[in-house]
């Protein structure tokens, strides 16, 4: 008889290791997940919609996927960059700042939240440059396009309102597009560069049609674990958004709102239909991203 | 006798006493601005309860904001009783995991409030905007800090209080309503609990006045010094009754019934009274309230029984589902 031929791994026992994967999976994630279903089947379906769908509810899932597409697109572009100056230039304190972008993963959201909260605020470090200015370049907009209510939009200061929102959830999205982006750019060459540059291509060319290519599925990956993260956003984000229900809640605390009134079913409710929200979103990115790669074949 | 049998016989008295003096820990789970006062209270009862029966008292603390405090006992926190900021949270003890018999607040006198709180204005010294009563908070220009009346029992109190005013100014419930709306249009940021308010409003330097509990008030005047708010008493307040009840199912369990009871009947003797006062809750025995009278200054007080029909009506028809507080942010 010819020998098998079994690939070899490090992890003994191909067995073994997945029923330990499912176990985990299950243990850790699935389980508490399906409760999430479970607590919801013995509502109505009348008592499910009055809850997921109220108007207070429906602006706050606007907001949070809204405000969180905005910082996750945000982290994408300014992530980059920021990777990319790591991987590419040596400088004096690079380690530092290296070390420095993963302060947010650290951070108790808590912490982040109360911390941001007194910078931005009028009296605060920034606050006190940045929200006069902010103010009247909304009033700007205003005068220009004077048809869109931009006060309502992009908020009347920058603390305790909508731009304190997207500060917070840009603040903890960061690192994921960092550190998704920073191997894919160690691994590509500079020589790929120097062999575009050879061949006639200016810079544009070469960022456009050589290196994106090659590190757009790792920005999507970076984009979507900033945009997941900044959805489930809690502590950080209660501290500086102000809470006006109807325009600067998000739906996290319409959860906990409901949980403080003991209505655990409606809490559950809002909950799962983030929970299927987030999943087809994150499973159209996995699609987006899987039809990128075959474009970026070398 | 010589010197043998006496420390033989001192060492057996001793292990004696030692083992007929309990040590007793119970766990008291409260909201968020009696920290100060329980950290006094506790450190007397175990003084008193040490010279009463001998047993070694220990009581530990548990502080949050009210529903959340509540929420956590009816997920299974040993809470041996419980001293919350409202009878609704209390009730729901009862209404989600009958923890307590439903006639709870009978058990003990003036509906198992040994204290009362009422509801005043913080506002920055030399209050530049003129404010001296609830008309002046819905005034155009000016800023009202206040939590969210979904998350914060305190918020609650400060609302009905508002509507209490209007009610009795402007005569129908239409009207009081129209009131509320125009101070909440006042109000740029609700946070979660009575702690966070006034934290926005001190150290964020956000709103021209805090609506807040009277001894929240009294604390961040003696936190932050006289020298940069005022408190300000409307001319109509409500009469905040923070109630506290054991939690039977707990105690029966940890065999703690009977101290846990002397812990809540001892709020009503004249020491834990003064307790109360020193820490700028209102006491409800008379002689010593008078004595606290020149801190706490006179207004009109309404109950929740007599203006909203008790707590479940009052939460039922502003703060649930749906209720006046949704309809006044609805567009």
């Amino acid at each position: 008889m010819a020998p098998t031929i079994r690939p070899r791994s490090v992890l003994p026992g191909f067995g073994l290791s997945l029923g330990f994967t499912l176990a985990y999976l299950g243990l850790i994630v699935l389980i508490p997940l399906s409760a999430a279903f479970l607590k919801i089947a013995g509502m109505s379906w009348h008592d499910f919609v009055a809850a997921v769908a109220s108007p207070r509810v429906v602006a706050s899932y606007r907001l949070s996927f809204g405000v969180s597409l905005a910082a996750a697109l945000v982290n994408a572009f300014f992530g980059f960059i920021v990777a990319w100056v790591l991987v590419r230039y040596t400088f004096p304190g690079r380690r530092i700042v290296d070390a420095l972008v993963d302060l947010p993963f650290a951070l108790p959201t808590a912490v982040a939240g109360i911390a941001l909260t007194a910078i931005y605020a009028k009296n605060g470090w920034v606050g006190q440059w940045l929200d006069p200015l902010w103010v009247r370049g909304v009033g700007r907009l205003a005068a220009f396009v004077p048809w869109i209510d931009w006060k309502s939009w992009l908020g009347g200061t920058i603390a305790f309102d909508r731009p304190g929102i997207f500060i917070a959830l840009t603040f903890i999205g960061l690192p994921f597009v960092v550190r998704t982006l920073q191997p894919v750019l160690i691994e590509l060459e500079p020589e790929l560069e120097e062999a575009a540059a050879t061949l006639g291509a200016n810079r544009w060319q070469t960022m456009t049609r050589v290196i994106l290519p090659e590190v757009f599925p790792a920005m999507l990956t970076g984009f979507a674990l900033a945009f997941a993260r900044a959805i489930g956003e809690y502590g950080s984000v209660v501290f500086i958004a102000g809470n006006q229900p109807a325009h600067s809640e998000i739906t996290p605390l319409i959860i906990i709102t409901k949980l403080e009134q003991y209505d655990y079913r409606g809490a559950t409710a809002v909950a799962v239909v983030m929970l299927v929200a987030s999943f087809f979103l994150l499973f159209a990115i996995n699609l987006l991203q899987k039809w990128s790669r075959r474009f970026s074949a070398v | 006798m010589n010197f043998k049998t006496l420390v033989l016989a001192a060492l057996a008295v001793a292990a004696a006493s030692a083992a007929t003096a309990k040590s007793i820990e119970l766990l008291n789970v409260s909201y968020d601005p009696t920290r100060e006062l329980y950290v006094d209270y506790n450190a007397a009862f175990a003084k008193y309860w040490k010279a009463k029966t001998g047993d070694d008292v220990v009581v530990k603390q548990s502080h949050g904001g009210s529903g959340k405090q509540a929420r956590s006992i009816i997920d299974g926190l040993q809470a041996d009783v419980a001293t919350l900021a409202l009878a609704a949270d209390i009730d729901a003890l009862y209404d989600n995991a009958k923890l307590l018999p439903a006639d709870w607040q009978k058990r003990l006198p003036n509906n198992s409030t040994p204290y009362t709180s009422t509801i005043v204005f913080l506002v920055r010294k030399g209050n530049p905007k003129g404010i001296k009563d609830w008309n002046d908070l819905v005034k155009p220009g000016v800023s009202v800090v206040t939590p969210n009346p979904k998350t914060s029992g305190g918020a609650r109190w400060n609302y009905l209080a508002a509507w209490a005013y209007a009610k009795h100014r402007y005569g129908s419930d239409s009207a009081a309503q129209k009131f509320v709306a125009a101070l909440y249009k006042n109000v740029p940021v609700l946070d979660s609990g009575a702690r966070g308010s006034t934290t926005t409003f001190v150290q964020r330097a956000i709103g021209d006045v805090a609506i807040s509990w009277e001894n929240e008030a009294f604390l961040a005047l003696k936190e932050f010094g006289a020298d940069k708010f005022e408190v300000i008493v409307p001319s109509l307040s409500i009469l905040a009754e923070p109630p506290v009840a054991v939690v039977d199912k707990v105690v029966k369990k940890k065999g703690t019934a009977d101290v846990a009871k002397a812990y809540l009947e001892y709020l009503y003797s004249d020491e834990g009274q003064e307790i109360a006062g020193r820490n700028f809750y209102r006491p409800r025995n008379a002689a010593i309230a008078a004595k606290y009278a020149s801190v706490f200054p006179q207004l009109q007080l309404v109950t929740i029984d007599a203006e909203f029909g008790g707590w479940t009506t009052a939460q039922k028809a502003h703060f649930a589902e749906g209720g006046v507080f949704d309809q006044i942010y609805a567009k």
